[in-house]
C-alpha cells in the first residue's frame, strides 16, 4: 500500500480547514473566540463518534445505513426508562445497551444470515426508527432528571466539553487501534480482499460482526449525548443523520470500495463539516441548502480521485 | 418441496409463486376477518394507494437488476412534482400534455446525471443517489423558498387529473395498471431486458457479448428517473399539494417492494411480475392496519420486519453454493 496519495489527501483537507478558519474569521469577528469555537464543536463531536467506528467498517468492505435509527431507537428506550424514574447512570447505560444490541442484530443479519450489508441496514433502519414511531407516536418523551443533562451539555474544564473530551479520547483510540495493531491490519486485509484474508486464518465473520457491534455502541453514545443535550426525545431525532456521518466518513478519504482509509483524515473531515455547518449558520443558511451543499461535497470527493485516475 | 409441476421453472418463477400465494393468505386472512375489504370499492382505494409505489418500484427493479441502487427516486418524485406544480400555478391554462412532458422530461435529467455518474466516472450507486438525494431536495427548497403551493394555487384539470374515474378505477390506478402489464411483458420479451439481466447477471461475460454493462446501467438510471419524474406529477396532483418534504423516505418502500418481490440485490435477477406482488403485499398490510385498529405510526416498524424477513430468506436460499471457508 502506498502511503503518499493519503497523505496528499490529508493535508489537502488541513489546507480546506485552514482556509474555512480564515474565511469565517474574516466574515464574523466573534469566530475566532475561545467560547464560540467551543460551541462550534457541538457540531460534529456526535456525528464524528459515530463516524470513527463506521470507518473502520467501511474499511472493511461493509456498510451501516441504520446508524440514526439506532439513535433514535436508543433515545426513546432512554426517554422511556426516564418517565419510570431511572438516573442519569442508568439511562446512560440503557442508551449504550440498545445501542449495542442494534449492533449486534444488524451484525448477526450479515455474518449468520448472510444478508449484504447495504440491505441489512437499510431494513434495520426502517426496523429501529419505524420502532421508535411505533412507539411514541406523536409524543415527546422530556421527563429526563436535572443530572442527565451533564452527558451533552457537560464542562470537563473550561472551554473543553465532555462531549469534545470523548471524541478526542475515541479519536486517539481507534487510530492506536486502526493502524498500530495487528487486529487494525486485519480490518484493512478483509476490506481489500475478505476471501483471502479468510483463506490466510483470519475468522473474517467475528470481525464483521465486532465492527456492527462497535459502531451500534457507539451510535448508542451518540444517543446518550444527543438525548442530553435536547433535554427531550421525539422519533425524528438524528433524522437523515445517516447521510451526514458516511458524508464526513467518505470526506476523510475513506474508500467506498473498502481496504483504504485512515482515522486523521476522519478526524479533520469532521472538524472541516462541523465548521462548514457552524459557518453557515452564522451566515443565516438554512439547513436544508446545507444539504445541498453535503450532497455535492459527498459526489465531489469520489468524484475528483475517479476523474484524475481517467487517461 | 419437491412437487411435480415445479420441474423446469426457475428460481424466479417459483418464488413469485410462493410470493404469490403468500399475498393471497394475507388477502384471504383480513377478509375473512373484515369483510369489507374485499369490497369493489375498497380494492379500488388500494389500488389507487398502490399505484405509485407500483411504478416507482418497476423503475427501481431496472436499477436493482444492473447491480445499482437509486436512494434518490423519491427526492426526484418530489423535485418534478414541485416543477410540474410551478409550473401548473404560472400557466394554469396550459393544460396537463405539457406539465406531463415537463415532469417526464425533468425525471429523465435527474435520473440521468446519476447514470452519467455511475457509467462514466464509475462511481458506487449508493454514495451517488445518497449525495443527488439530498441534493434534489435542497434544490426544491429553493425552487420554493421553502413555501407550500397548495390546491387553490393549482387549476382543476391539474388537481383532477389523477381522480377522474374510468371503469370503476381512478386515472391513477389505470396508469399503474397499463404500466406493470407492459413492463411485465417487456421484461420477458424485448432484448433491452435481456441486456439490463446479462448486464446485472454477469458484466465481464455481457461485455464480451456486445453488451456495454455501463450503458445498460446508465438506461437503468434513466427509465428510473423519468418514472420518478411522471410520479411527481401524478403525486402532486392526487394529493392536491407540493412542499418540500413529499414523500419523504418513500425510497425505502420503494426498495422494500423491490427486495420482498424477490428482485436480488447482487443484479441479474427478478421479475417485474414479482415486485408488483410484492407492492400489492405492502399495499395489502397499510391498507388493513386501520381497519385491524393498529395506528399508522407502526407502519415503518412493519415495513421493517417485513424487509428484514424477506432479505434473510433470499439470502437463505443462495446458501448452498457457498464453500466453507469463503468469507461471503
Amino acid at each position: 500500500m502506498t502511503l503518499a496519495p493519503f497523505k496528499r489527501w490529508e493535508s489537502m483537507l488541513a489546507l480546506v480547514l485552514v482556509g474555512e478558519f480564515v474565511l469565517f474569521s474574516a466574515i464574523s469577528p466573534y469566530f475566532l473566540d475561545v467560547d464560540t469555537l467551543s460551541d462550534a464543536t457541538f457540531n460534529f463531536t456526535e456525528r464524528a463518534l459515530v463516524a470513527l467506528p463506521l470507518a473502520l467498517l467501511i474499511i472493511a468492505g461493509e456498510i451501516d445505513i441504520s446508524v440514526a435509527g439506532i439513535i433514535a431507537l436508543a433515545s426513546v428506550a432512554m426517554g422511556l426508562a426516564a418517565g419510570q424514574g431511572a438516573g442519569a447512570a442508568t439511562l446512560a447505560i440503557i442508551g449504550l445497551g440498545t445501542g449495542l444490541a442494534a449492533g449486534c442484530v444488524n451484525g448477526l443479519l450479515v455474518t449468520v444470515g448472510r444478508v449484504p450489508s447495504i440491505v441489512a441496514t437499510i431494513g434495520t433502519m426502517t426496523l429501529f426508527r419505524g420502532a421508535a414511531y411505533a412507539v411514541l407516536g406523536d409524543r415527546v418523551l422530556k421527563n429526563y432528571p436535572e443530572s442527565f443533562a451533564t452527558f451533552g451539555q457537560g464542562y470537563l474544564a473550561g472551554p473543553v466539553s465532555i462531549e469534545l473530551a470523548l471524541f478526542v479520547v475515541s479519536a486517539v483510540a481507534y487510530a492506536l487501534f486502526l493502524h498500530g495493531t495487528r487486529w487494525g491490519r486485519a480490518v484493512f486485509a478483509i476490506g481489500a480482499n475478505p476471501v483471502a484474508t479468510r483463506f490466510s486464518g483470519i475468522p473474517v465473520n467475528r470481525y464483521r460482526f465486532a465492527l456492527f457491534a462497535l459502531t451500534g455502541l457507539a451510535s448508542g453514545l451518540a444517543a446518550v449525548l444527543l438525548t442530553s443535550r435536547l433535554g427531550s426525545t421525539r422519533p425524528s431525532i438524528a433524522q437523515g443523520w445517516e447521510l451526514e456521518i458516511i458524508s464526513i466518513v467518505i470526506l476523510g478519504g475513506v474508500s467506498v470500495w473498502g481496504g483504504k482509509g485512515s482515522i486523521l483524515g476522519v478526524v479533520l473531515a469532521a472538524l472541516v463539516f462541523g465548521l462548514i455547518t457552524f459557518g453557515l449558520g452564522l451566515m443565516n443558511i438554512p439547513g436544508i441548502v446545507m444539504s445541498i451543499f453535503t450532497g455535492t461535497l459527498l459526489i465531489l470527493v469520489v468524484a475528483v480521485p475517479a476523474l484524475v485516475r481517467r487517461p | 418441496m419437491k412437487l411435480a409441476p415445479y420441474r423446469g421453472w426457475s428460481e424466479t418463477a417459483r418464488r413469485d409463486l410462493h410470493l404469490a400465494l403468500l399475498t393471497l393468505a394475507l388477502f384471504v386472512i383480513v377478509t375473512a376477518k373484515f369483510p369489507v375489504f374485499a369490497s369493489p370499492h375498497n380494492l379500488a382505494g388500494l389500488l389507487d394507494d398502490t399505484a405509485i409505489l407500483i411504478m416507482l418500484a418497476l423503475g427501481q427493479m431496472l436499477v436493482i437488476l444492473v447491480r445499482g441502487i437509486d436512494l434518490s427516486v423519491a427526492a426526484n418524485l418530489a423535485l418534478c412534482g414541485m416543477l410540474a406544480a410551478l409550473f401548473n400555478r404560472a400557466f394554469p391554462g396550459a393544460g396537463i400534455a405539457p406539465v406531463l412532458a415537463l415532469s417526464l422530461v425533468a425525471g429523465a435529467l435527474l435520473g440521468a446525471f446519476n447514470g452519467i455518474l455511475v457509467w462514466k466516472l464509475r462511481l458506487p450507486p449508493i454514495v451517488v443517489t445518497l449525495g443527488t438525494l439530498s441534493i434534489y431536495r435542497g434544490v426544491i427548497y429553493l425552487l420554493s423558498r421553502g413555501a407550500w403551493v397548495n390546491e387553490n394555487e393549482m387549476s382543476r384539470e391539474f388537481v383532477g387529473f389523477t381522480r377522474a374515474q374510468f371503469l370503476g378505477l381512478s386515472t391513477l390506478s389505470w396508469f399503474a395498471l397499463v404500466f406493470a402489464a407492459a413492463a411485465i411483458f417487456e421484461m420477458r420479451h424485448t432484448r433491452i431486458a435481456r441486456n439490463l439481466y446479462a448486464a446485472g447477471g454477469n458484466p465481464e461475460a455481457a461485455a464480451y457479448a456486445g453488451i456495454d454493462p455501463g450503458r445498460m446501467q446508465f438506461i437503468a438510471y434513466l427509465a428510473s428517473g423519468a418514472i420518478a419524474g411522471l410520479c411527481g406529477f401524478l403525486w402532486v396532483s392526487r394529493f392536491a399539494v407540493a412542499y418540500t418534504d413529499i414523500a419523504l423516505g418513500f425510497e425505502l418502500q420503494v426498495i422494500a417492494a423491490c427486495l420482498i418481490g424477490g428482485v436480488a440485490i447482487a443484479g441479474g435477477a427478478g421479475s417485474a411480475g414479482g415486485v408488483l406482488l410484492g407492492c400489492l403485499f405492502l399495499g395489502i398490510i397499510r391498507s388493513s392496519l386501520p381497519l385491524v385498529g393498529i395506528s399508522a405510526f407502526w407502519q415503518m416498524f412493519i415495513n421493517g420486519v417485513v424487509i428484514v424477513a424477506a432479505v434473510l430468506l433470499s439470502a437463505r436460499q443462495r446458501r448452498q453454493v457457498r464453500a466453507i471457508l469463503e468469507a461471503r
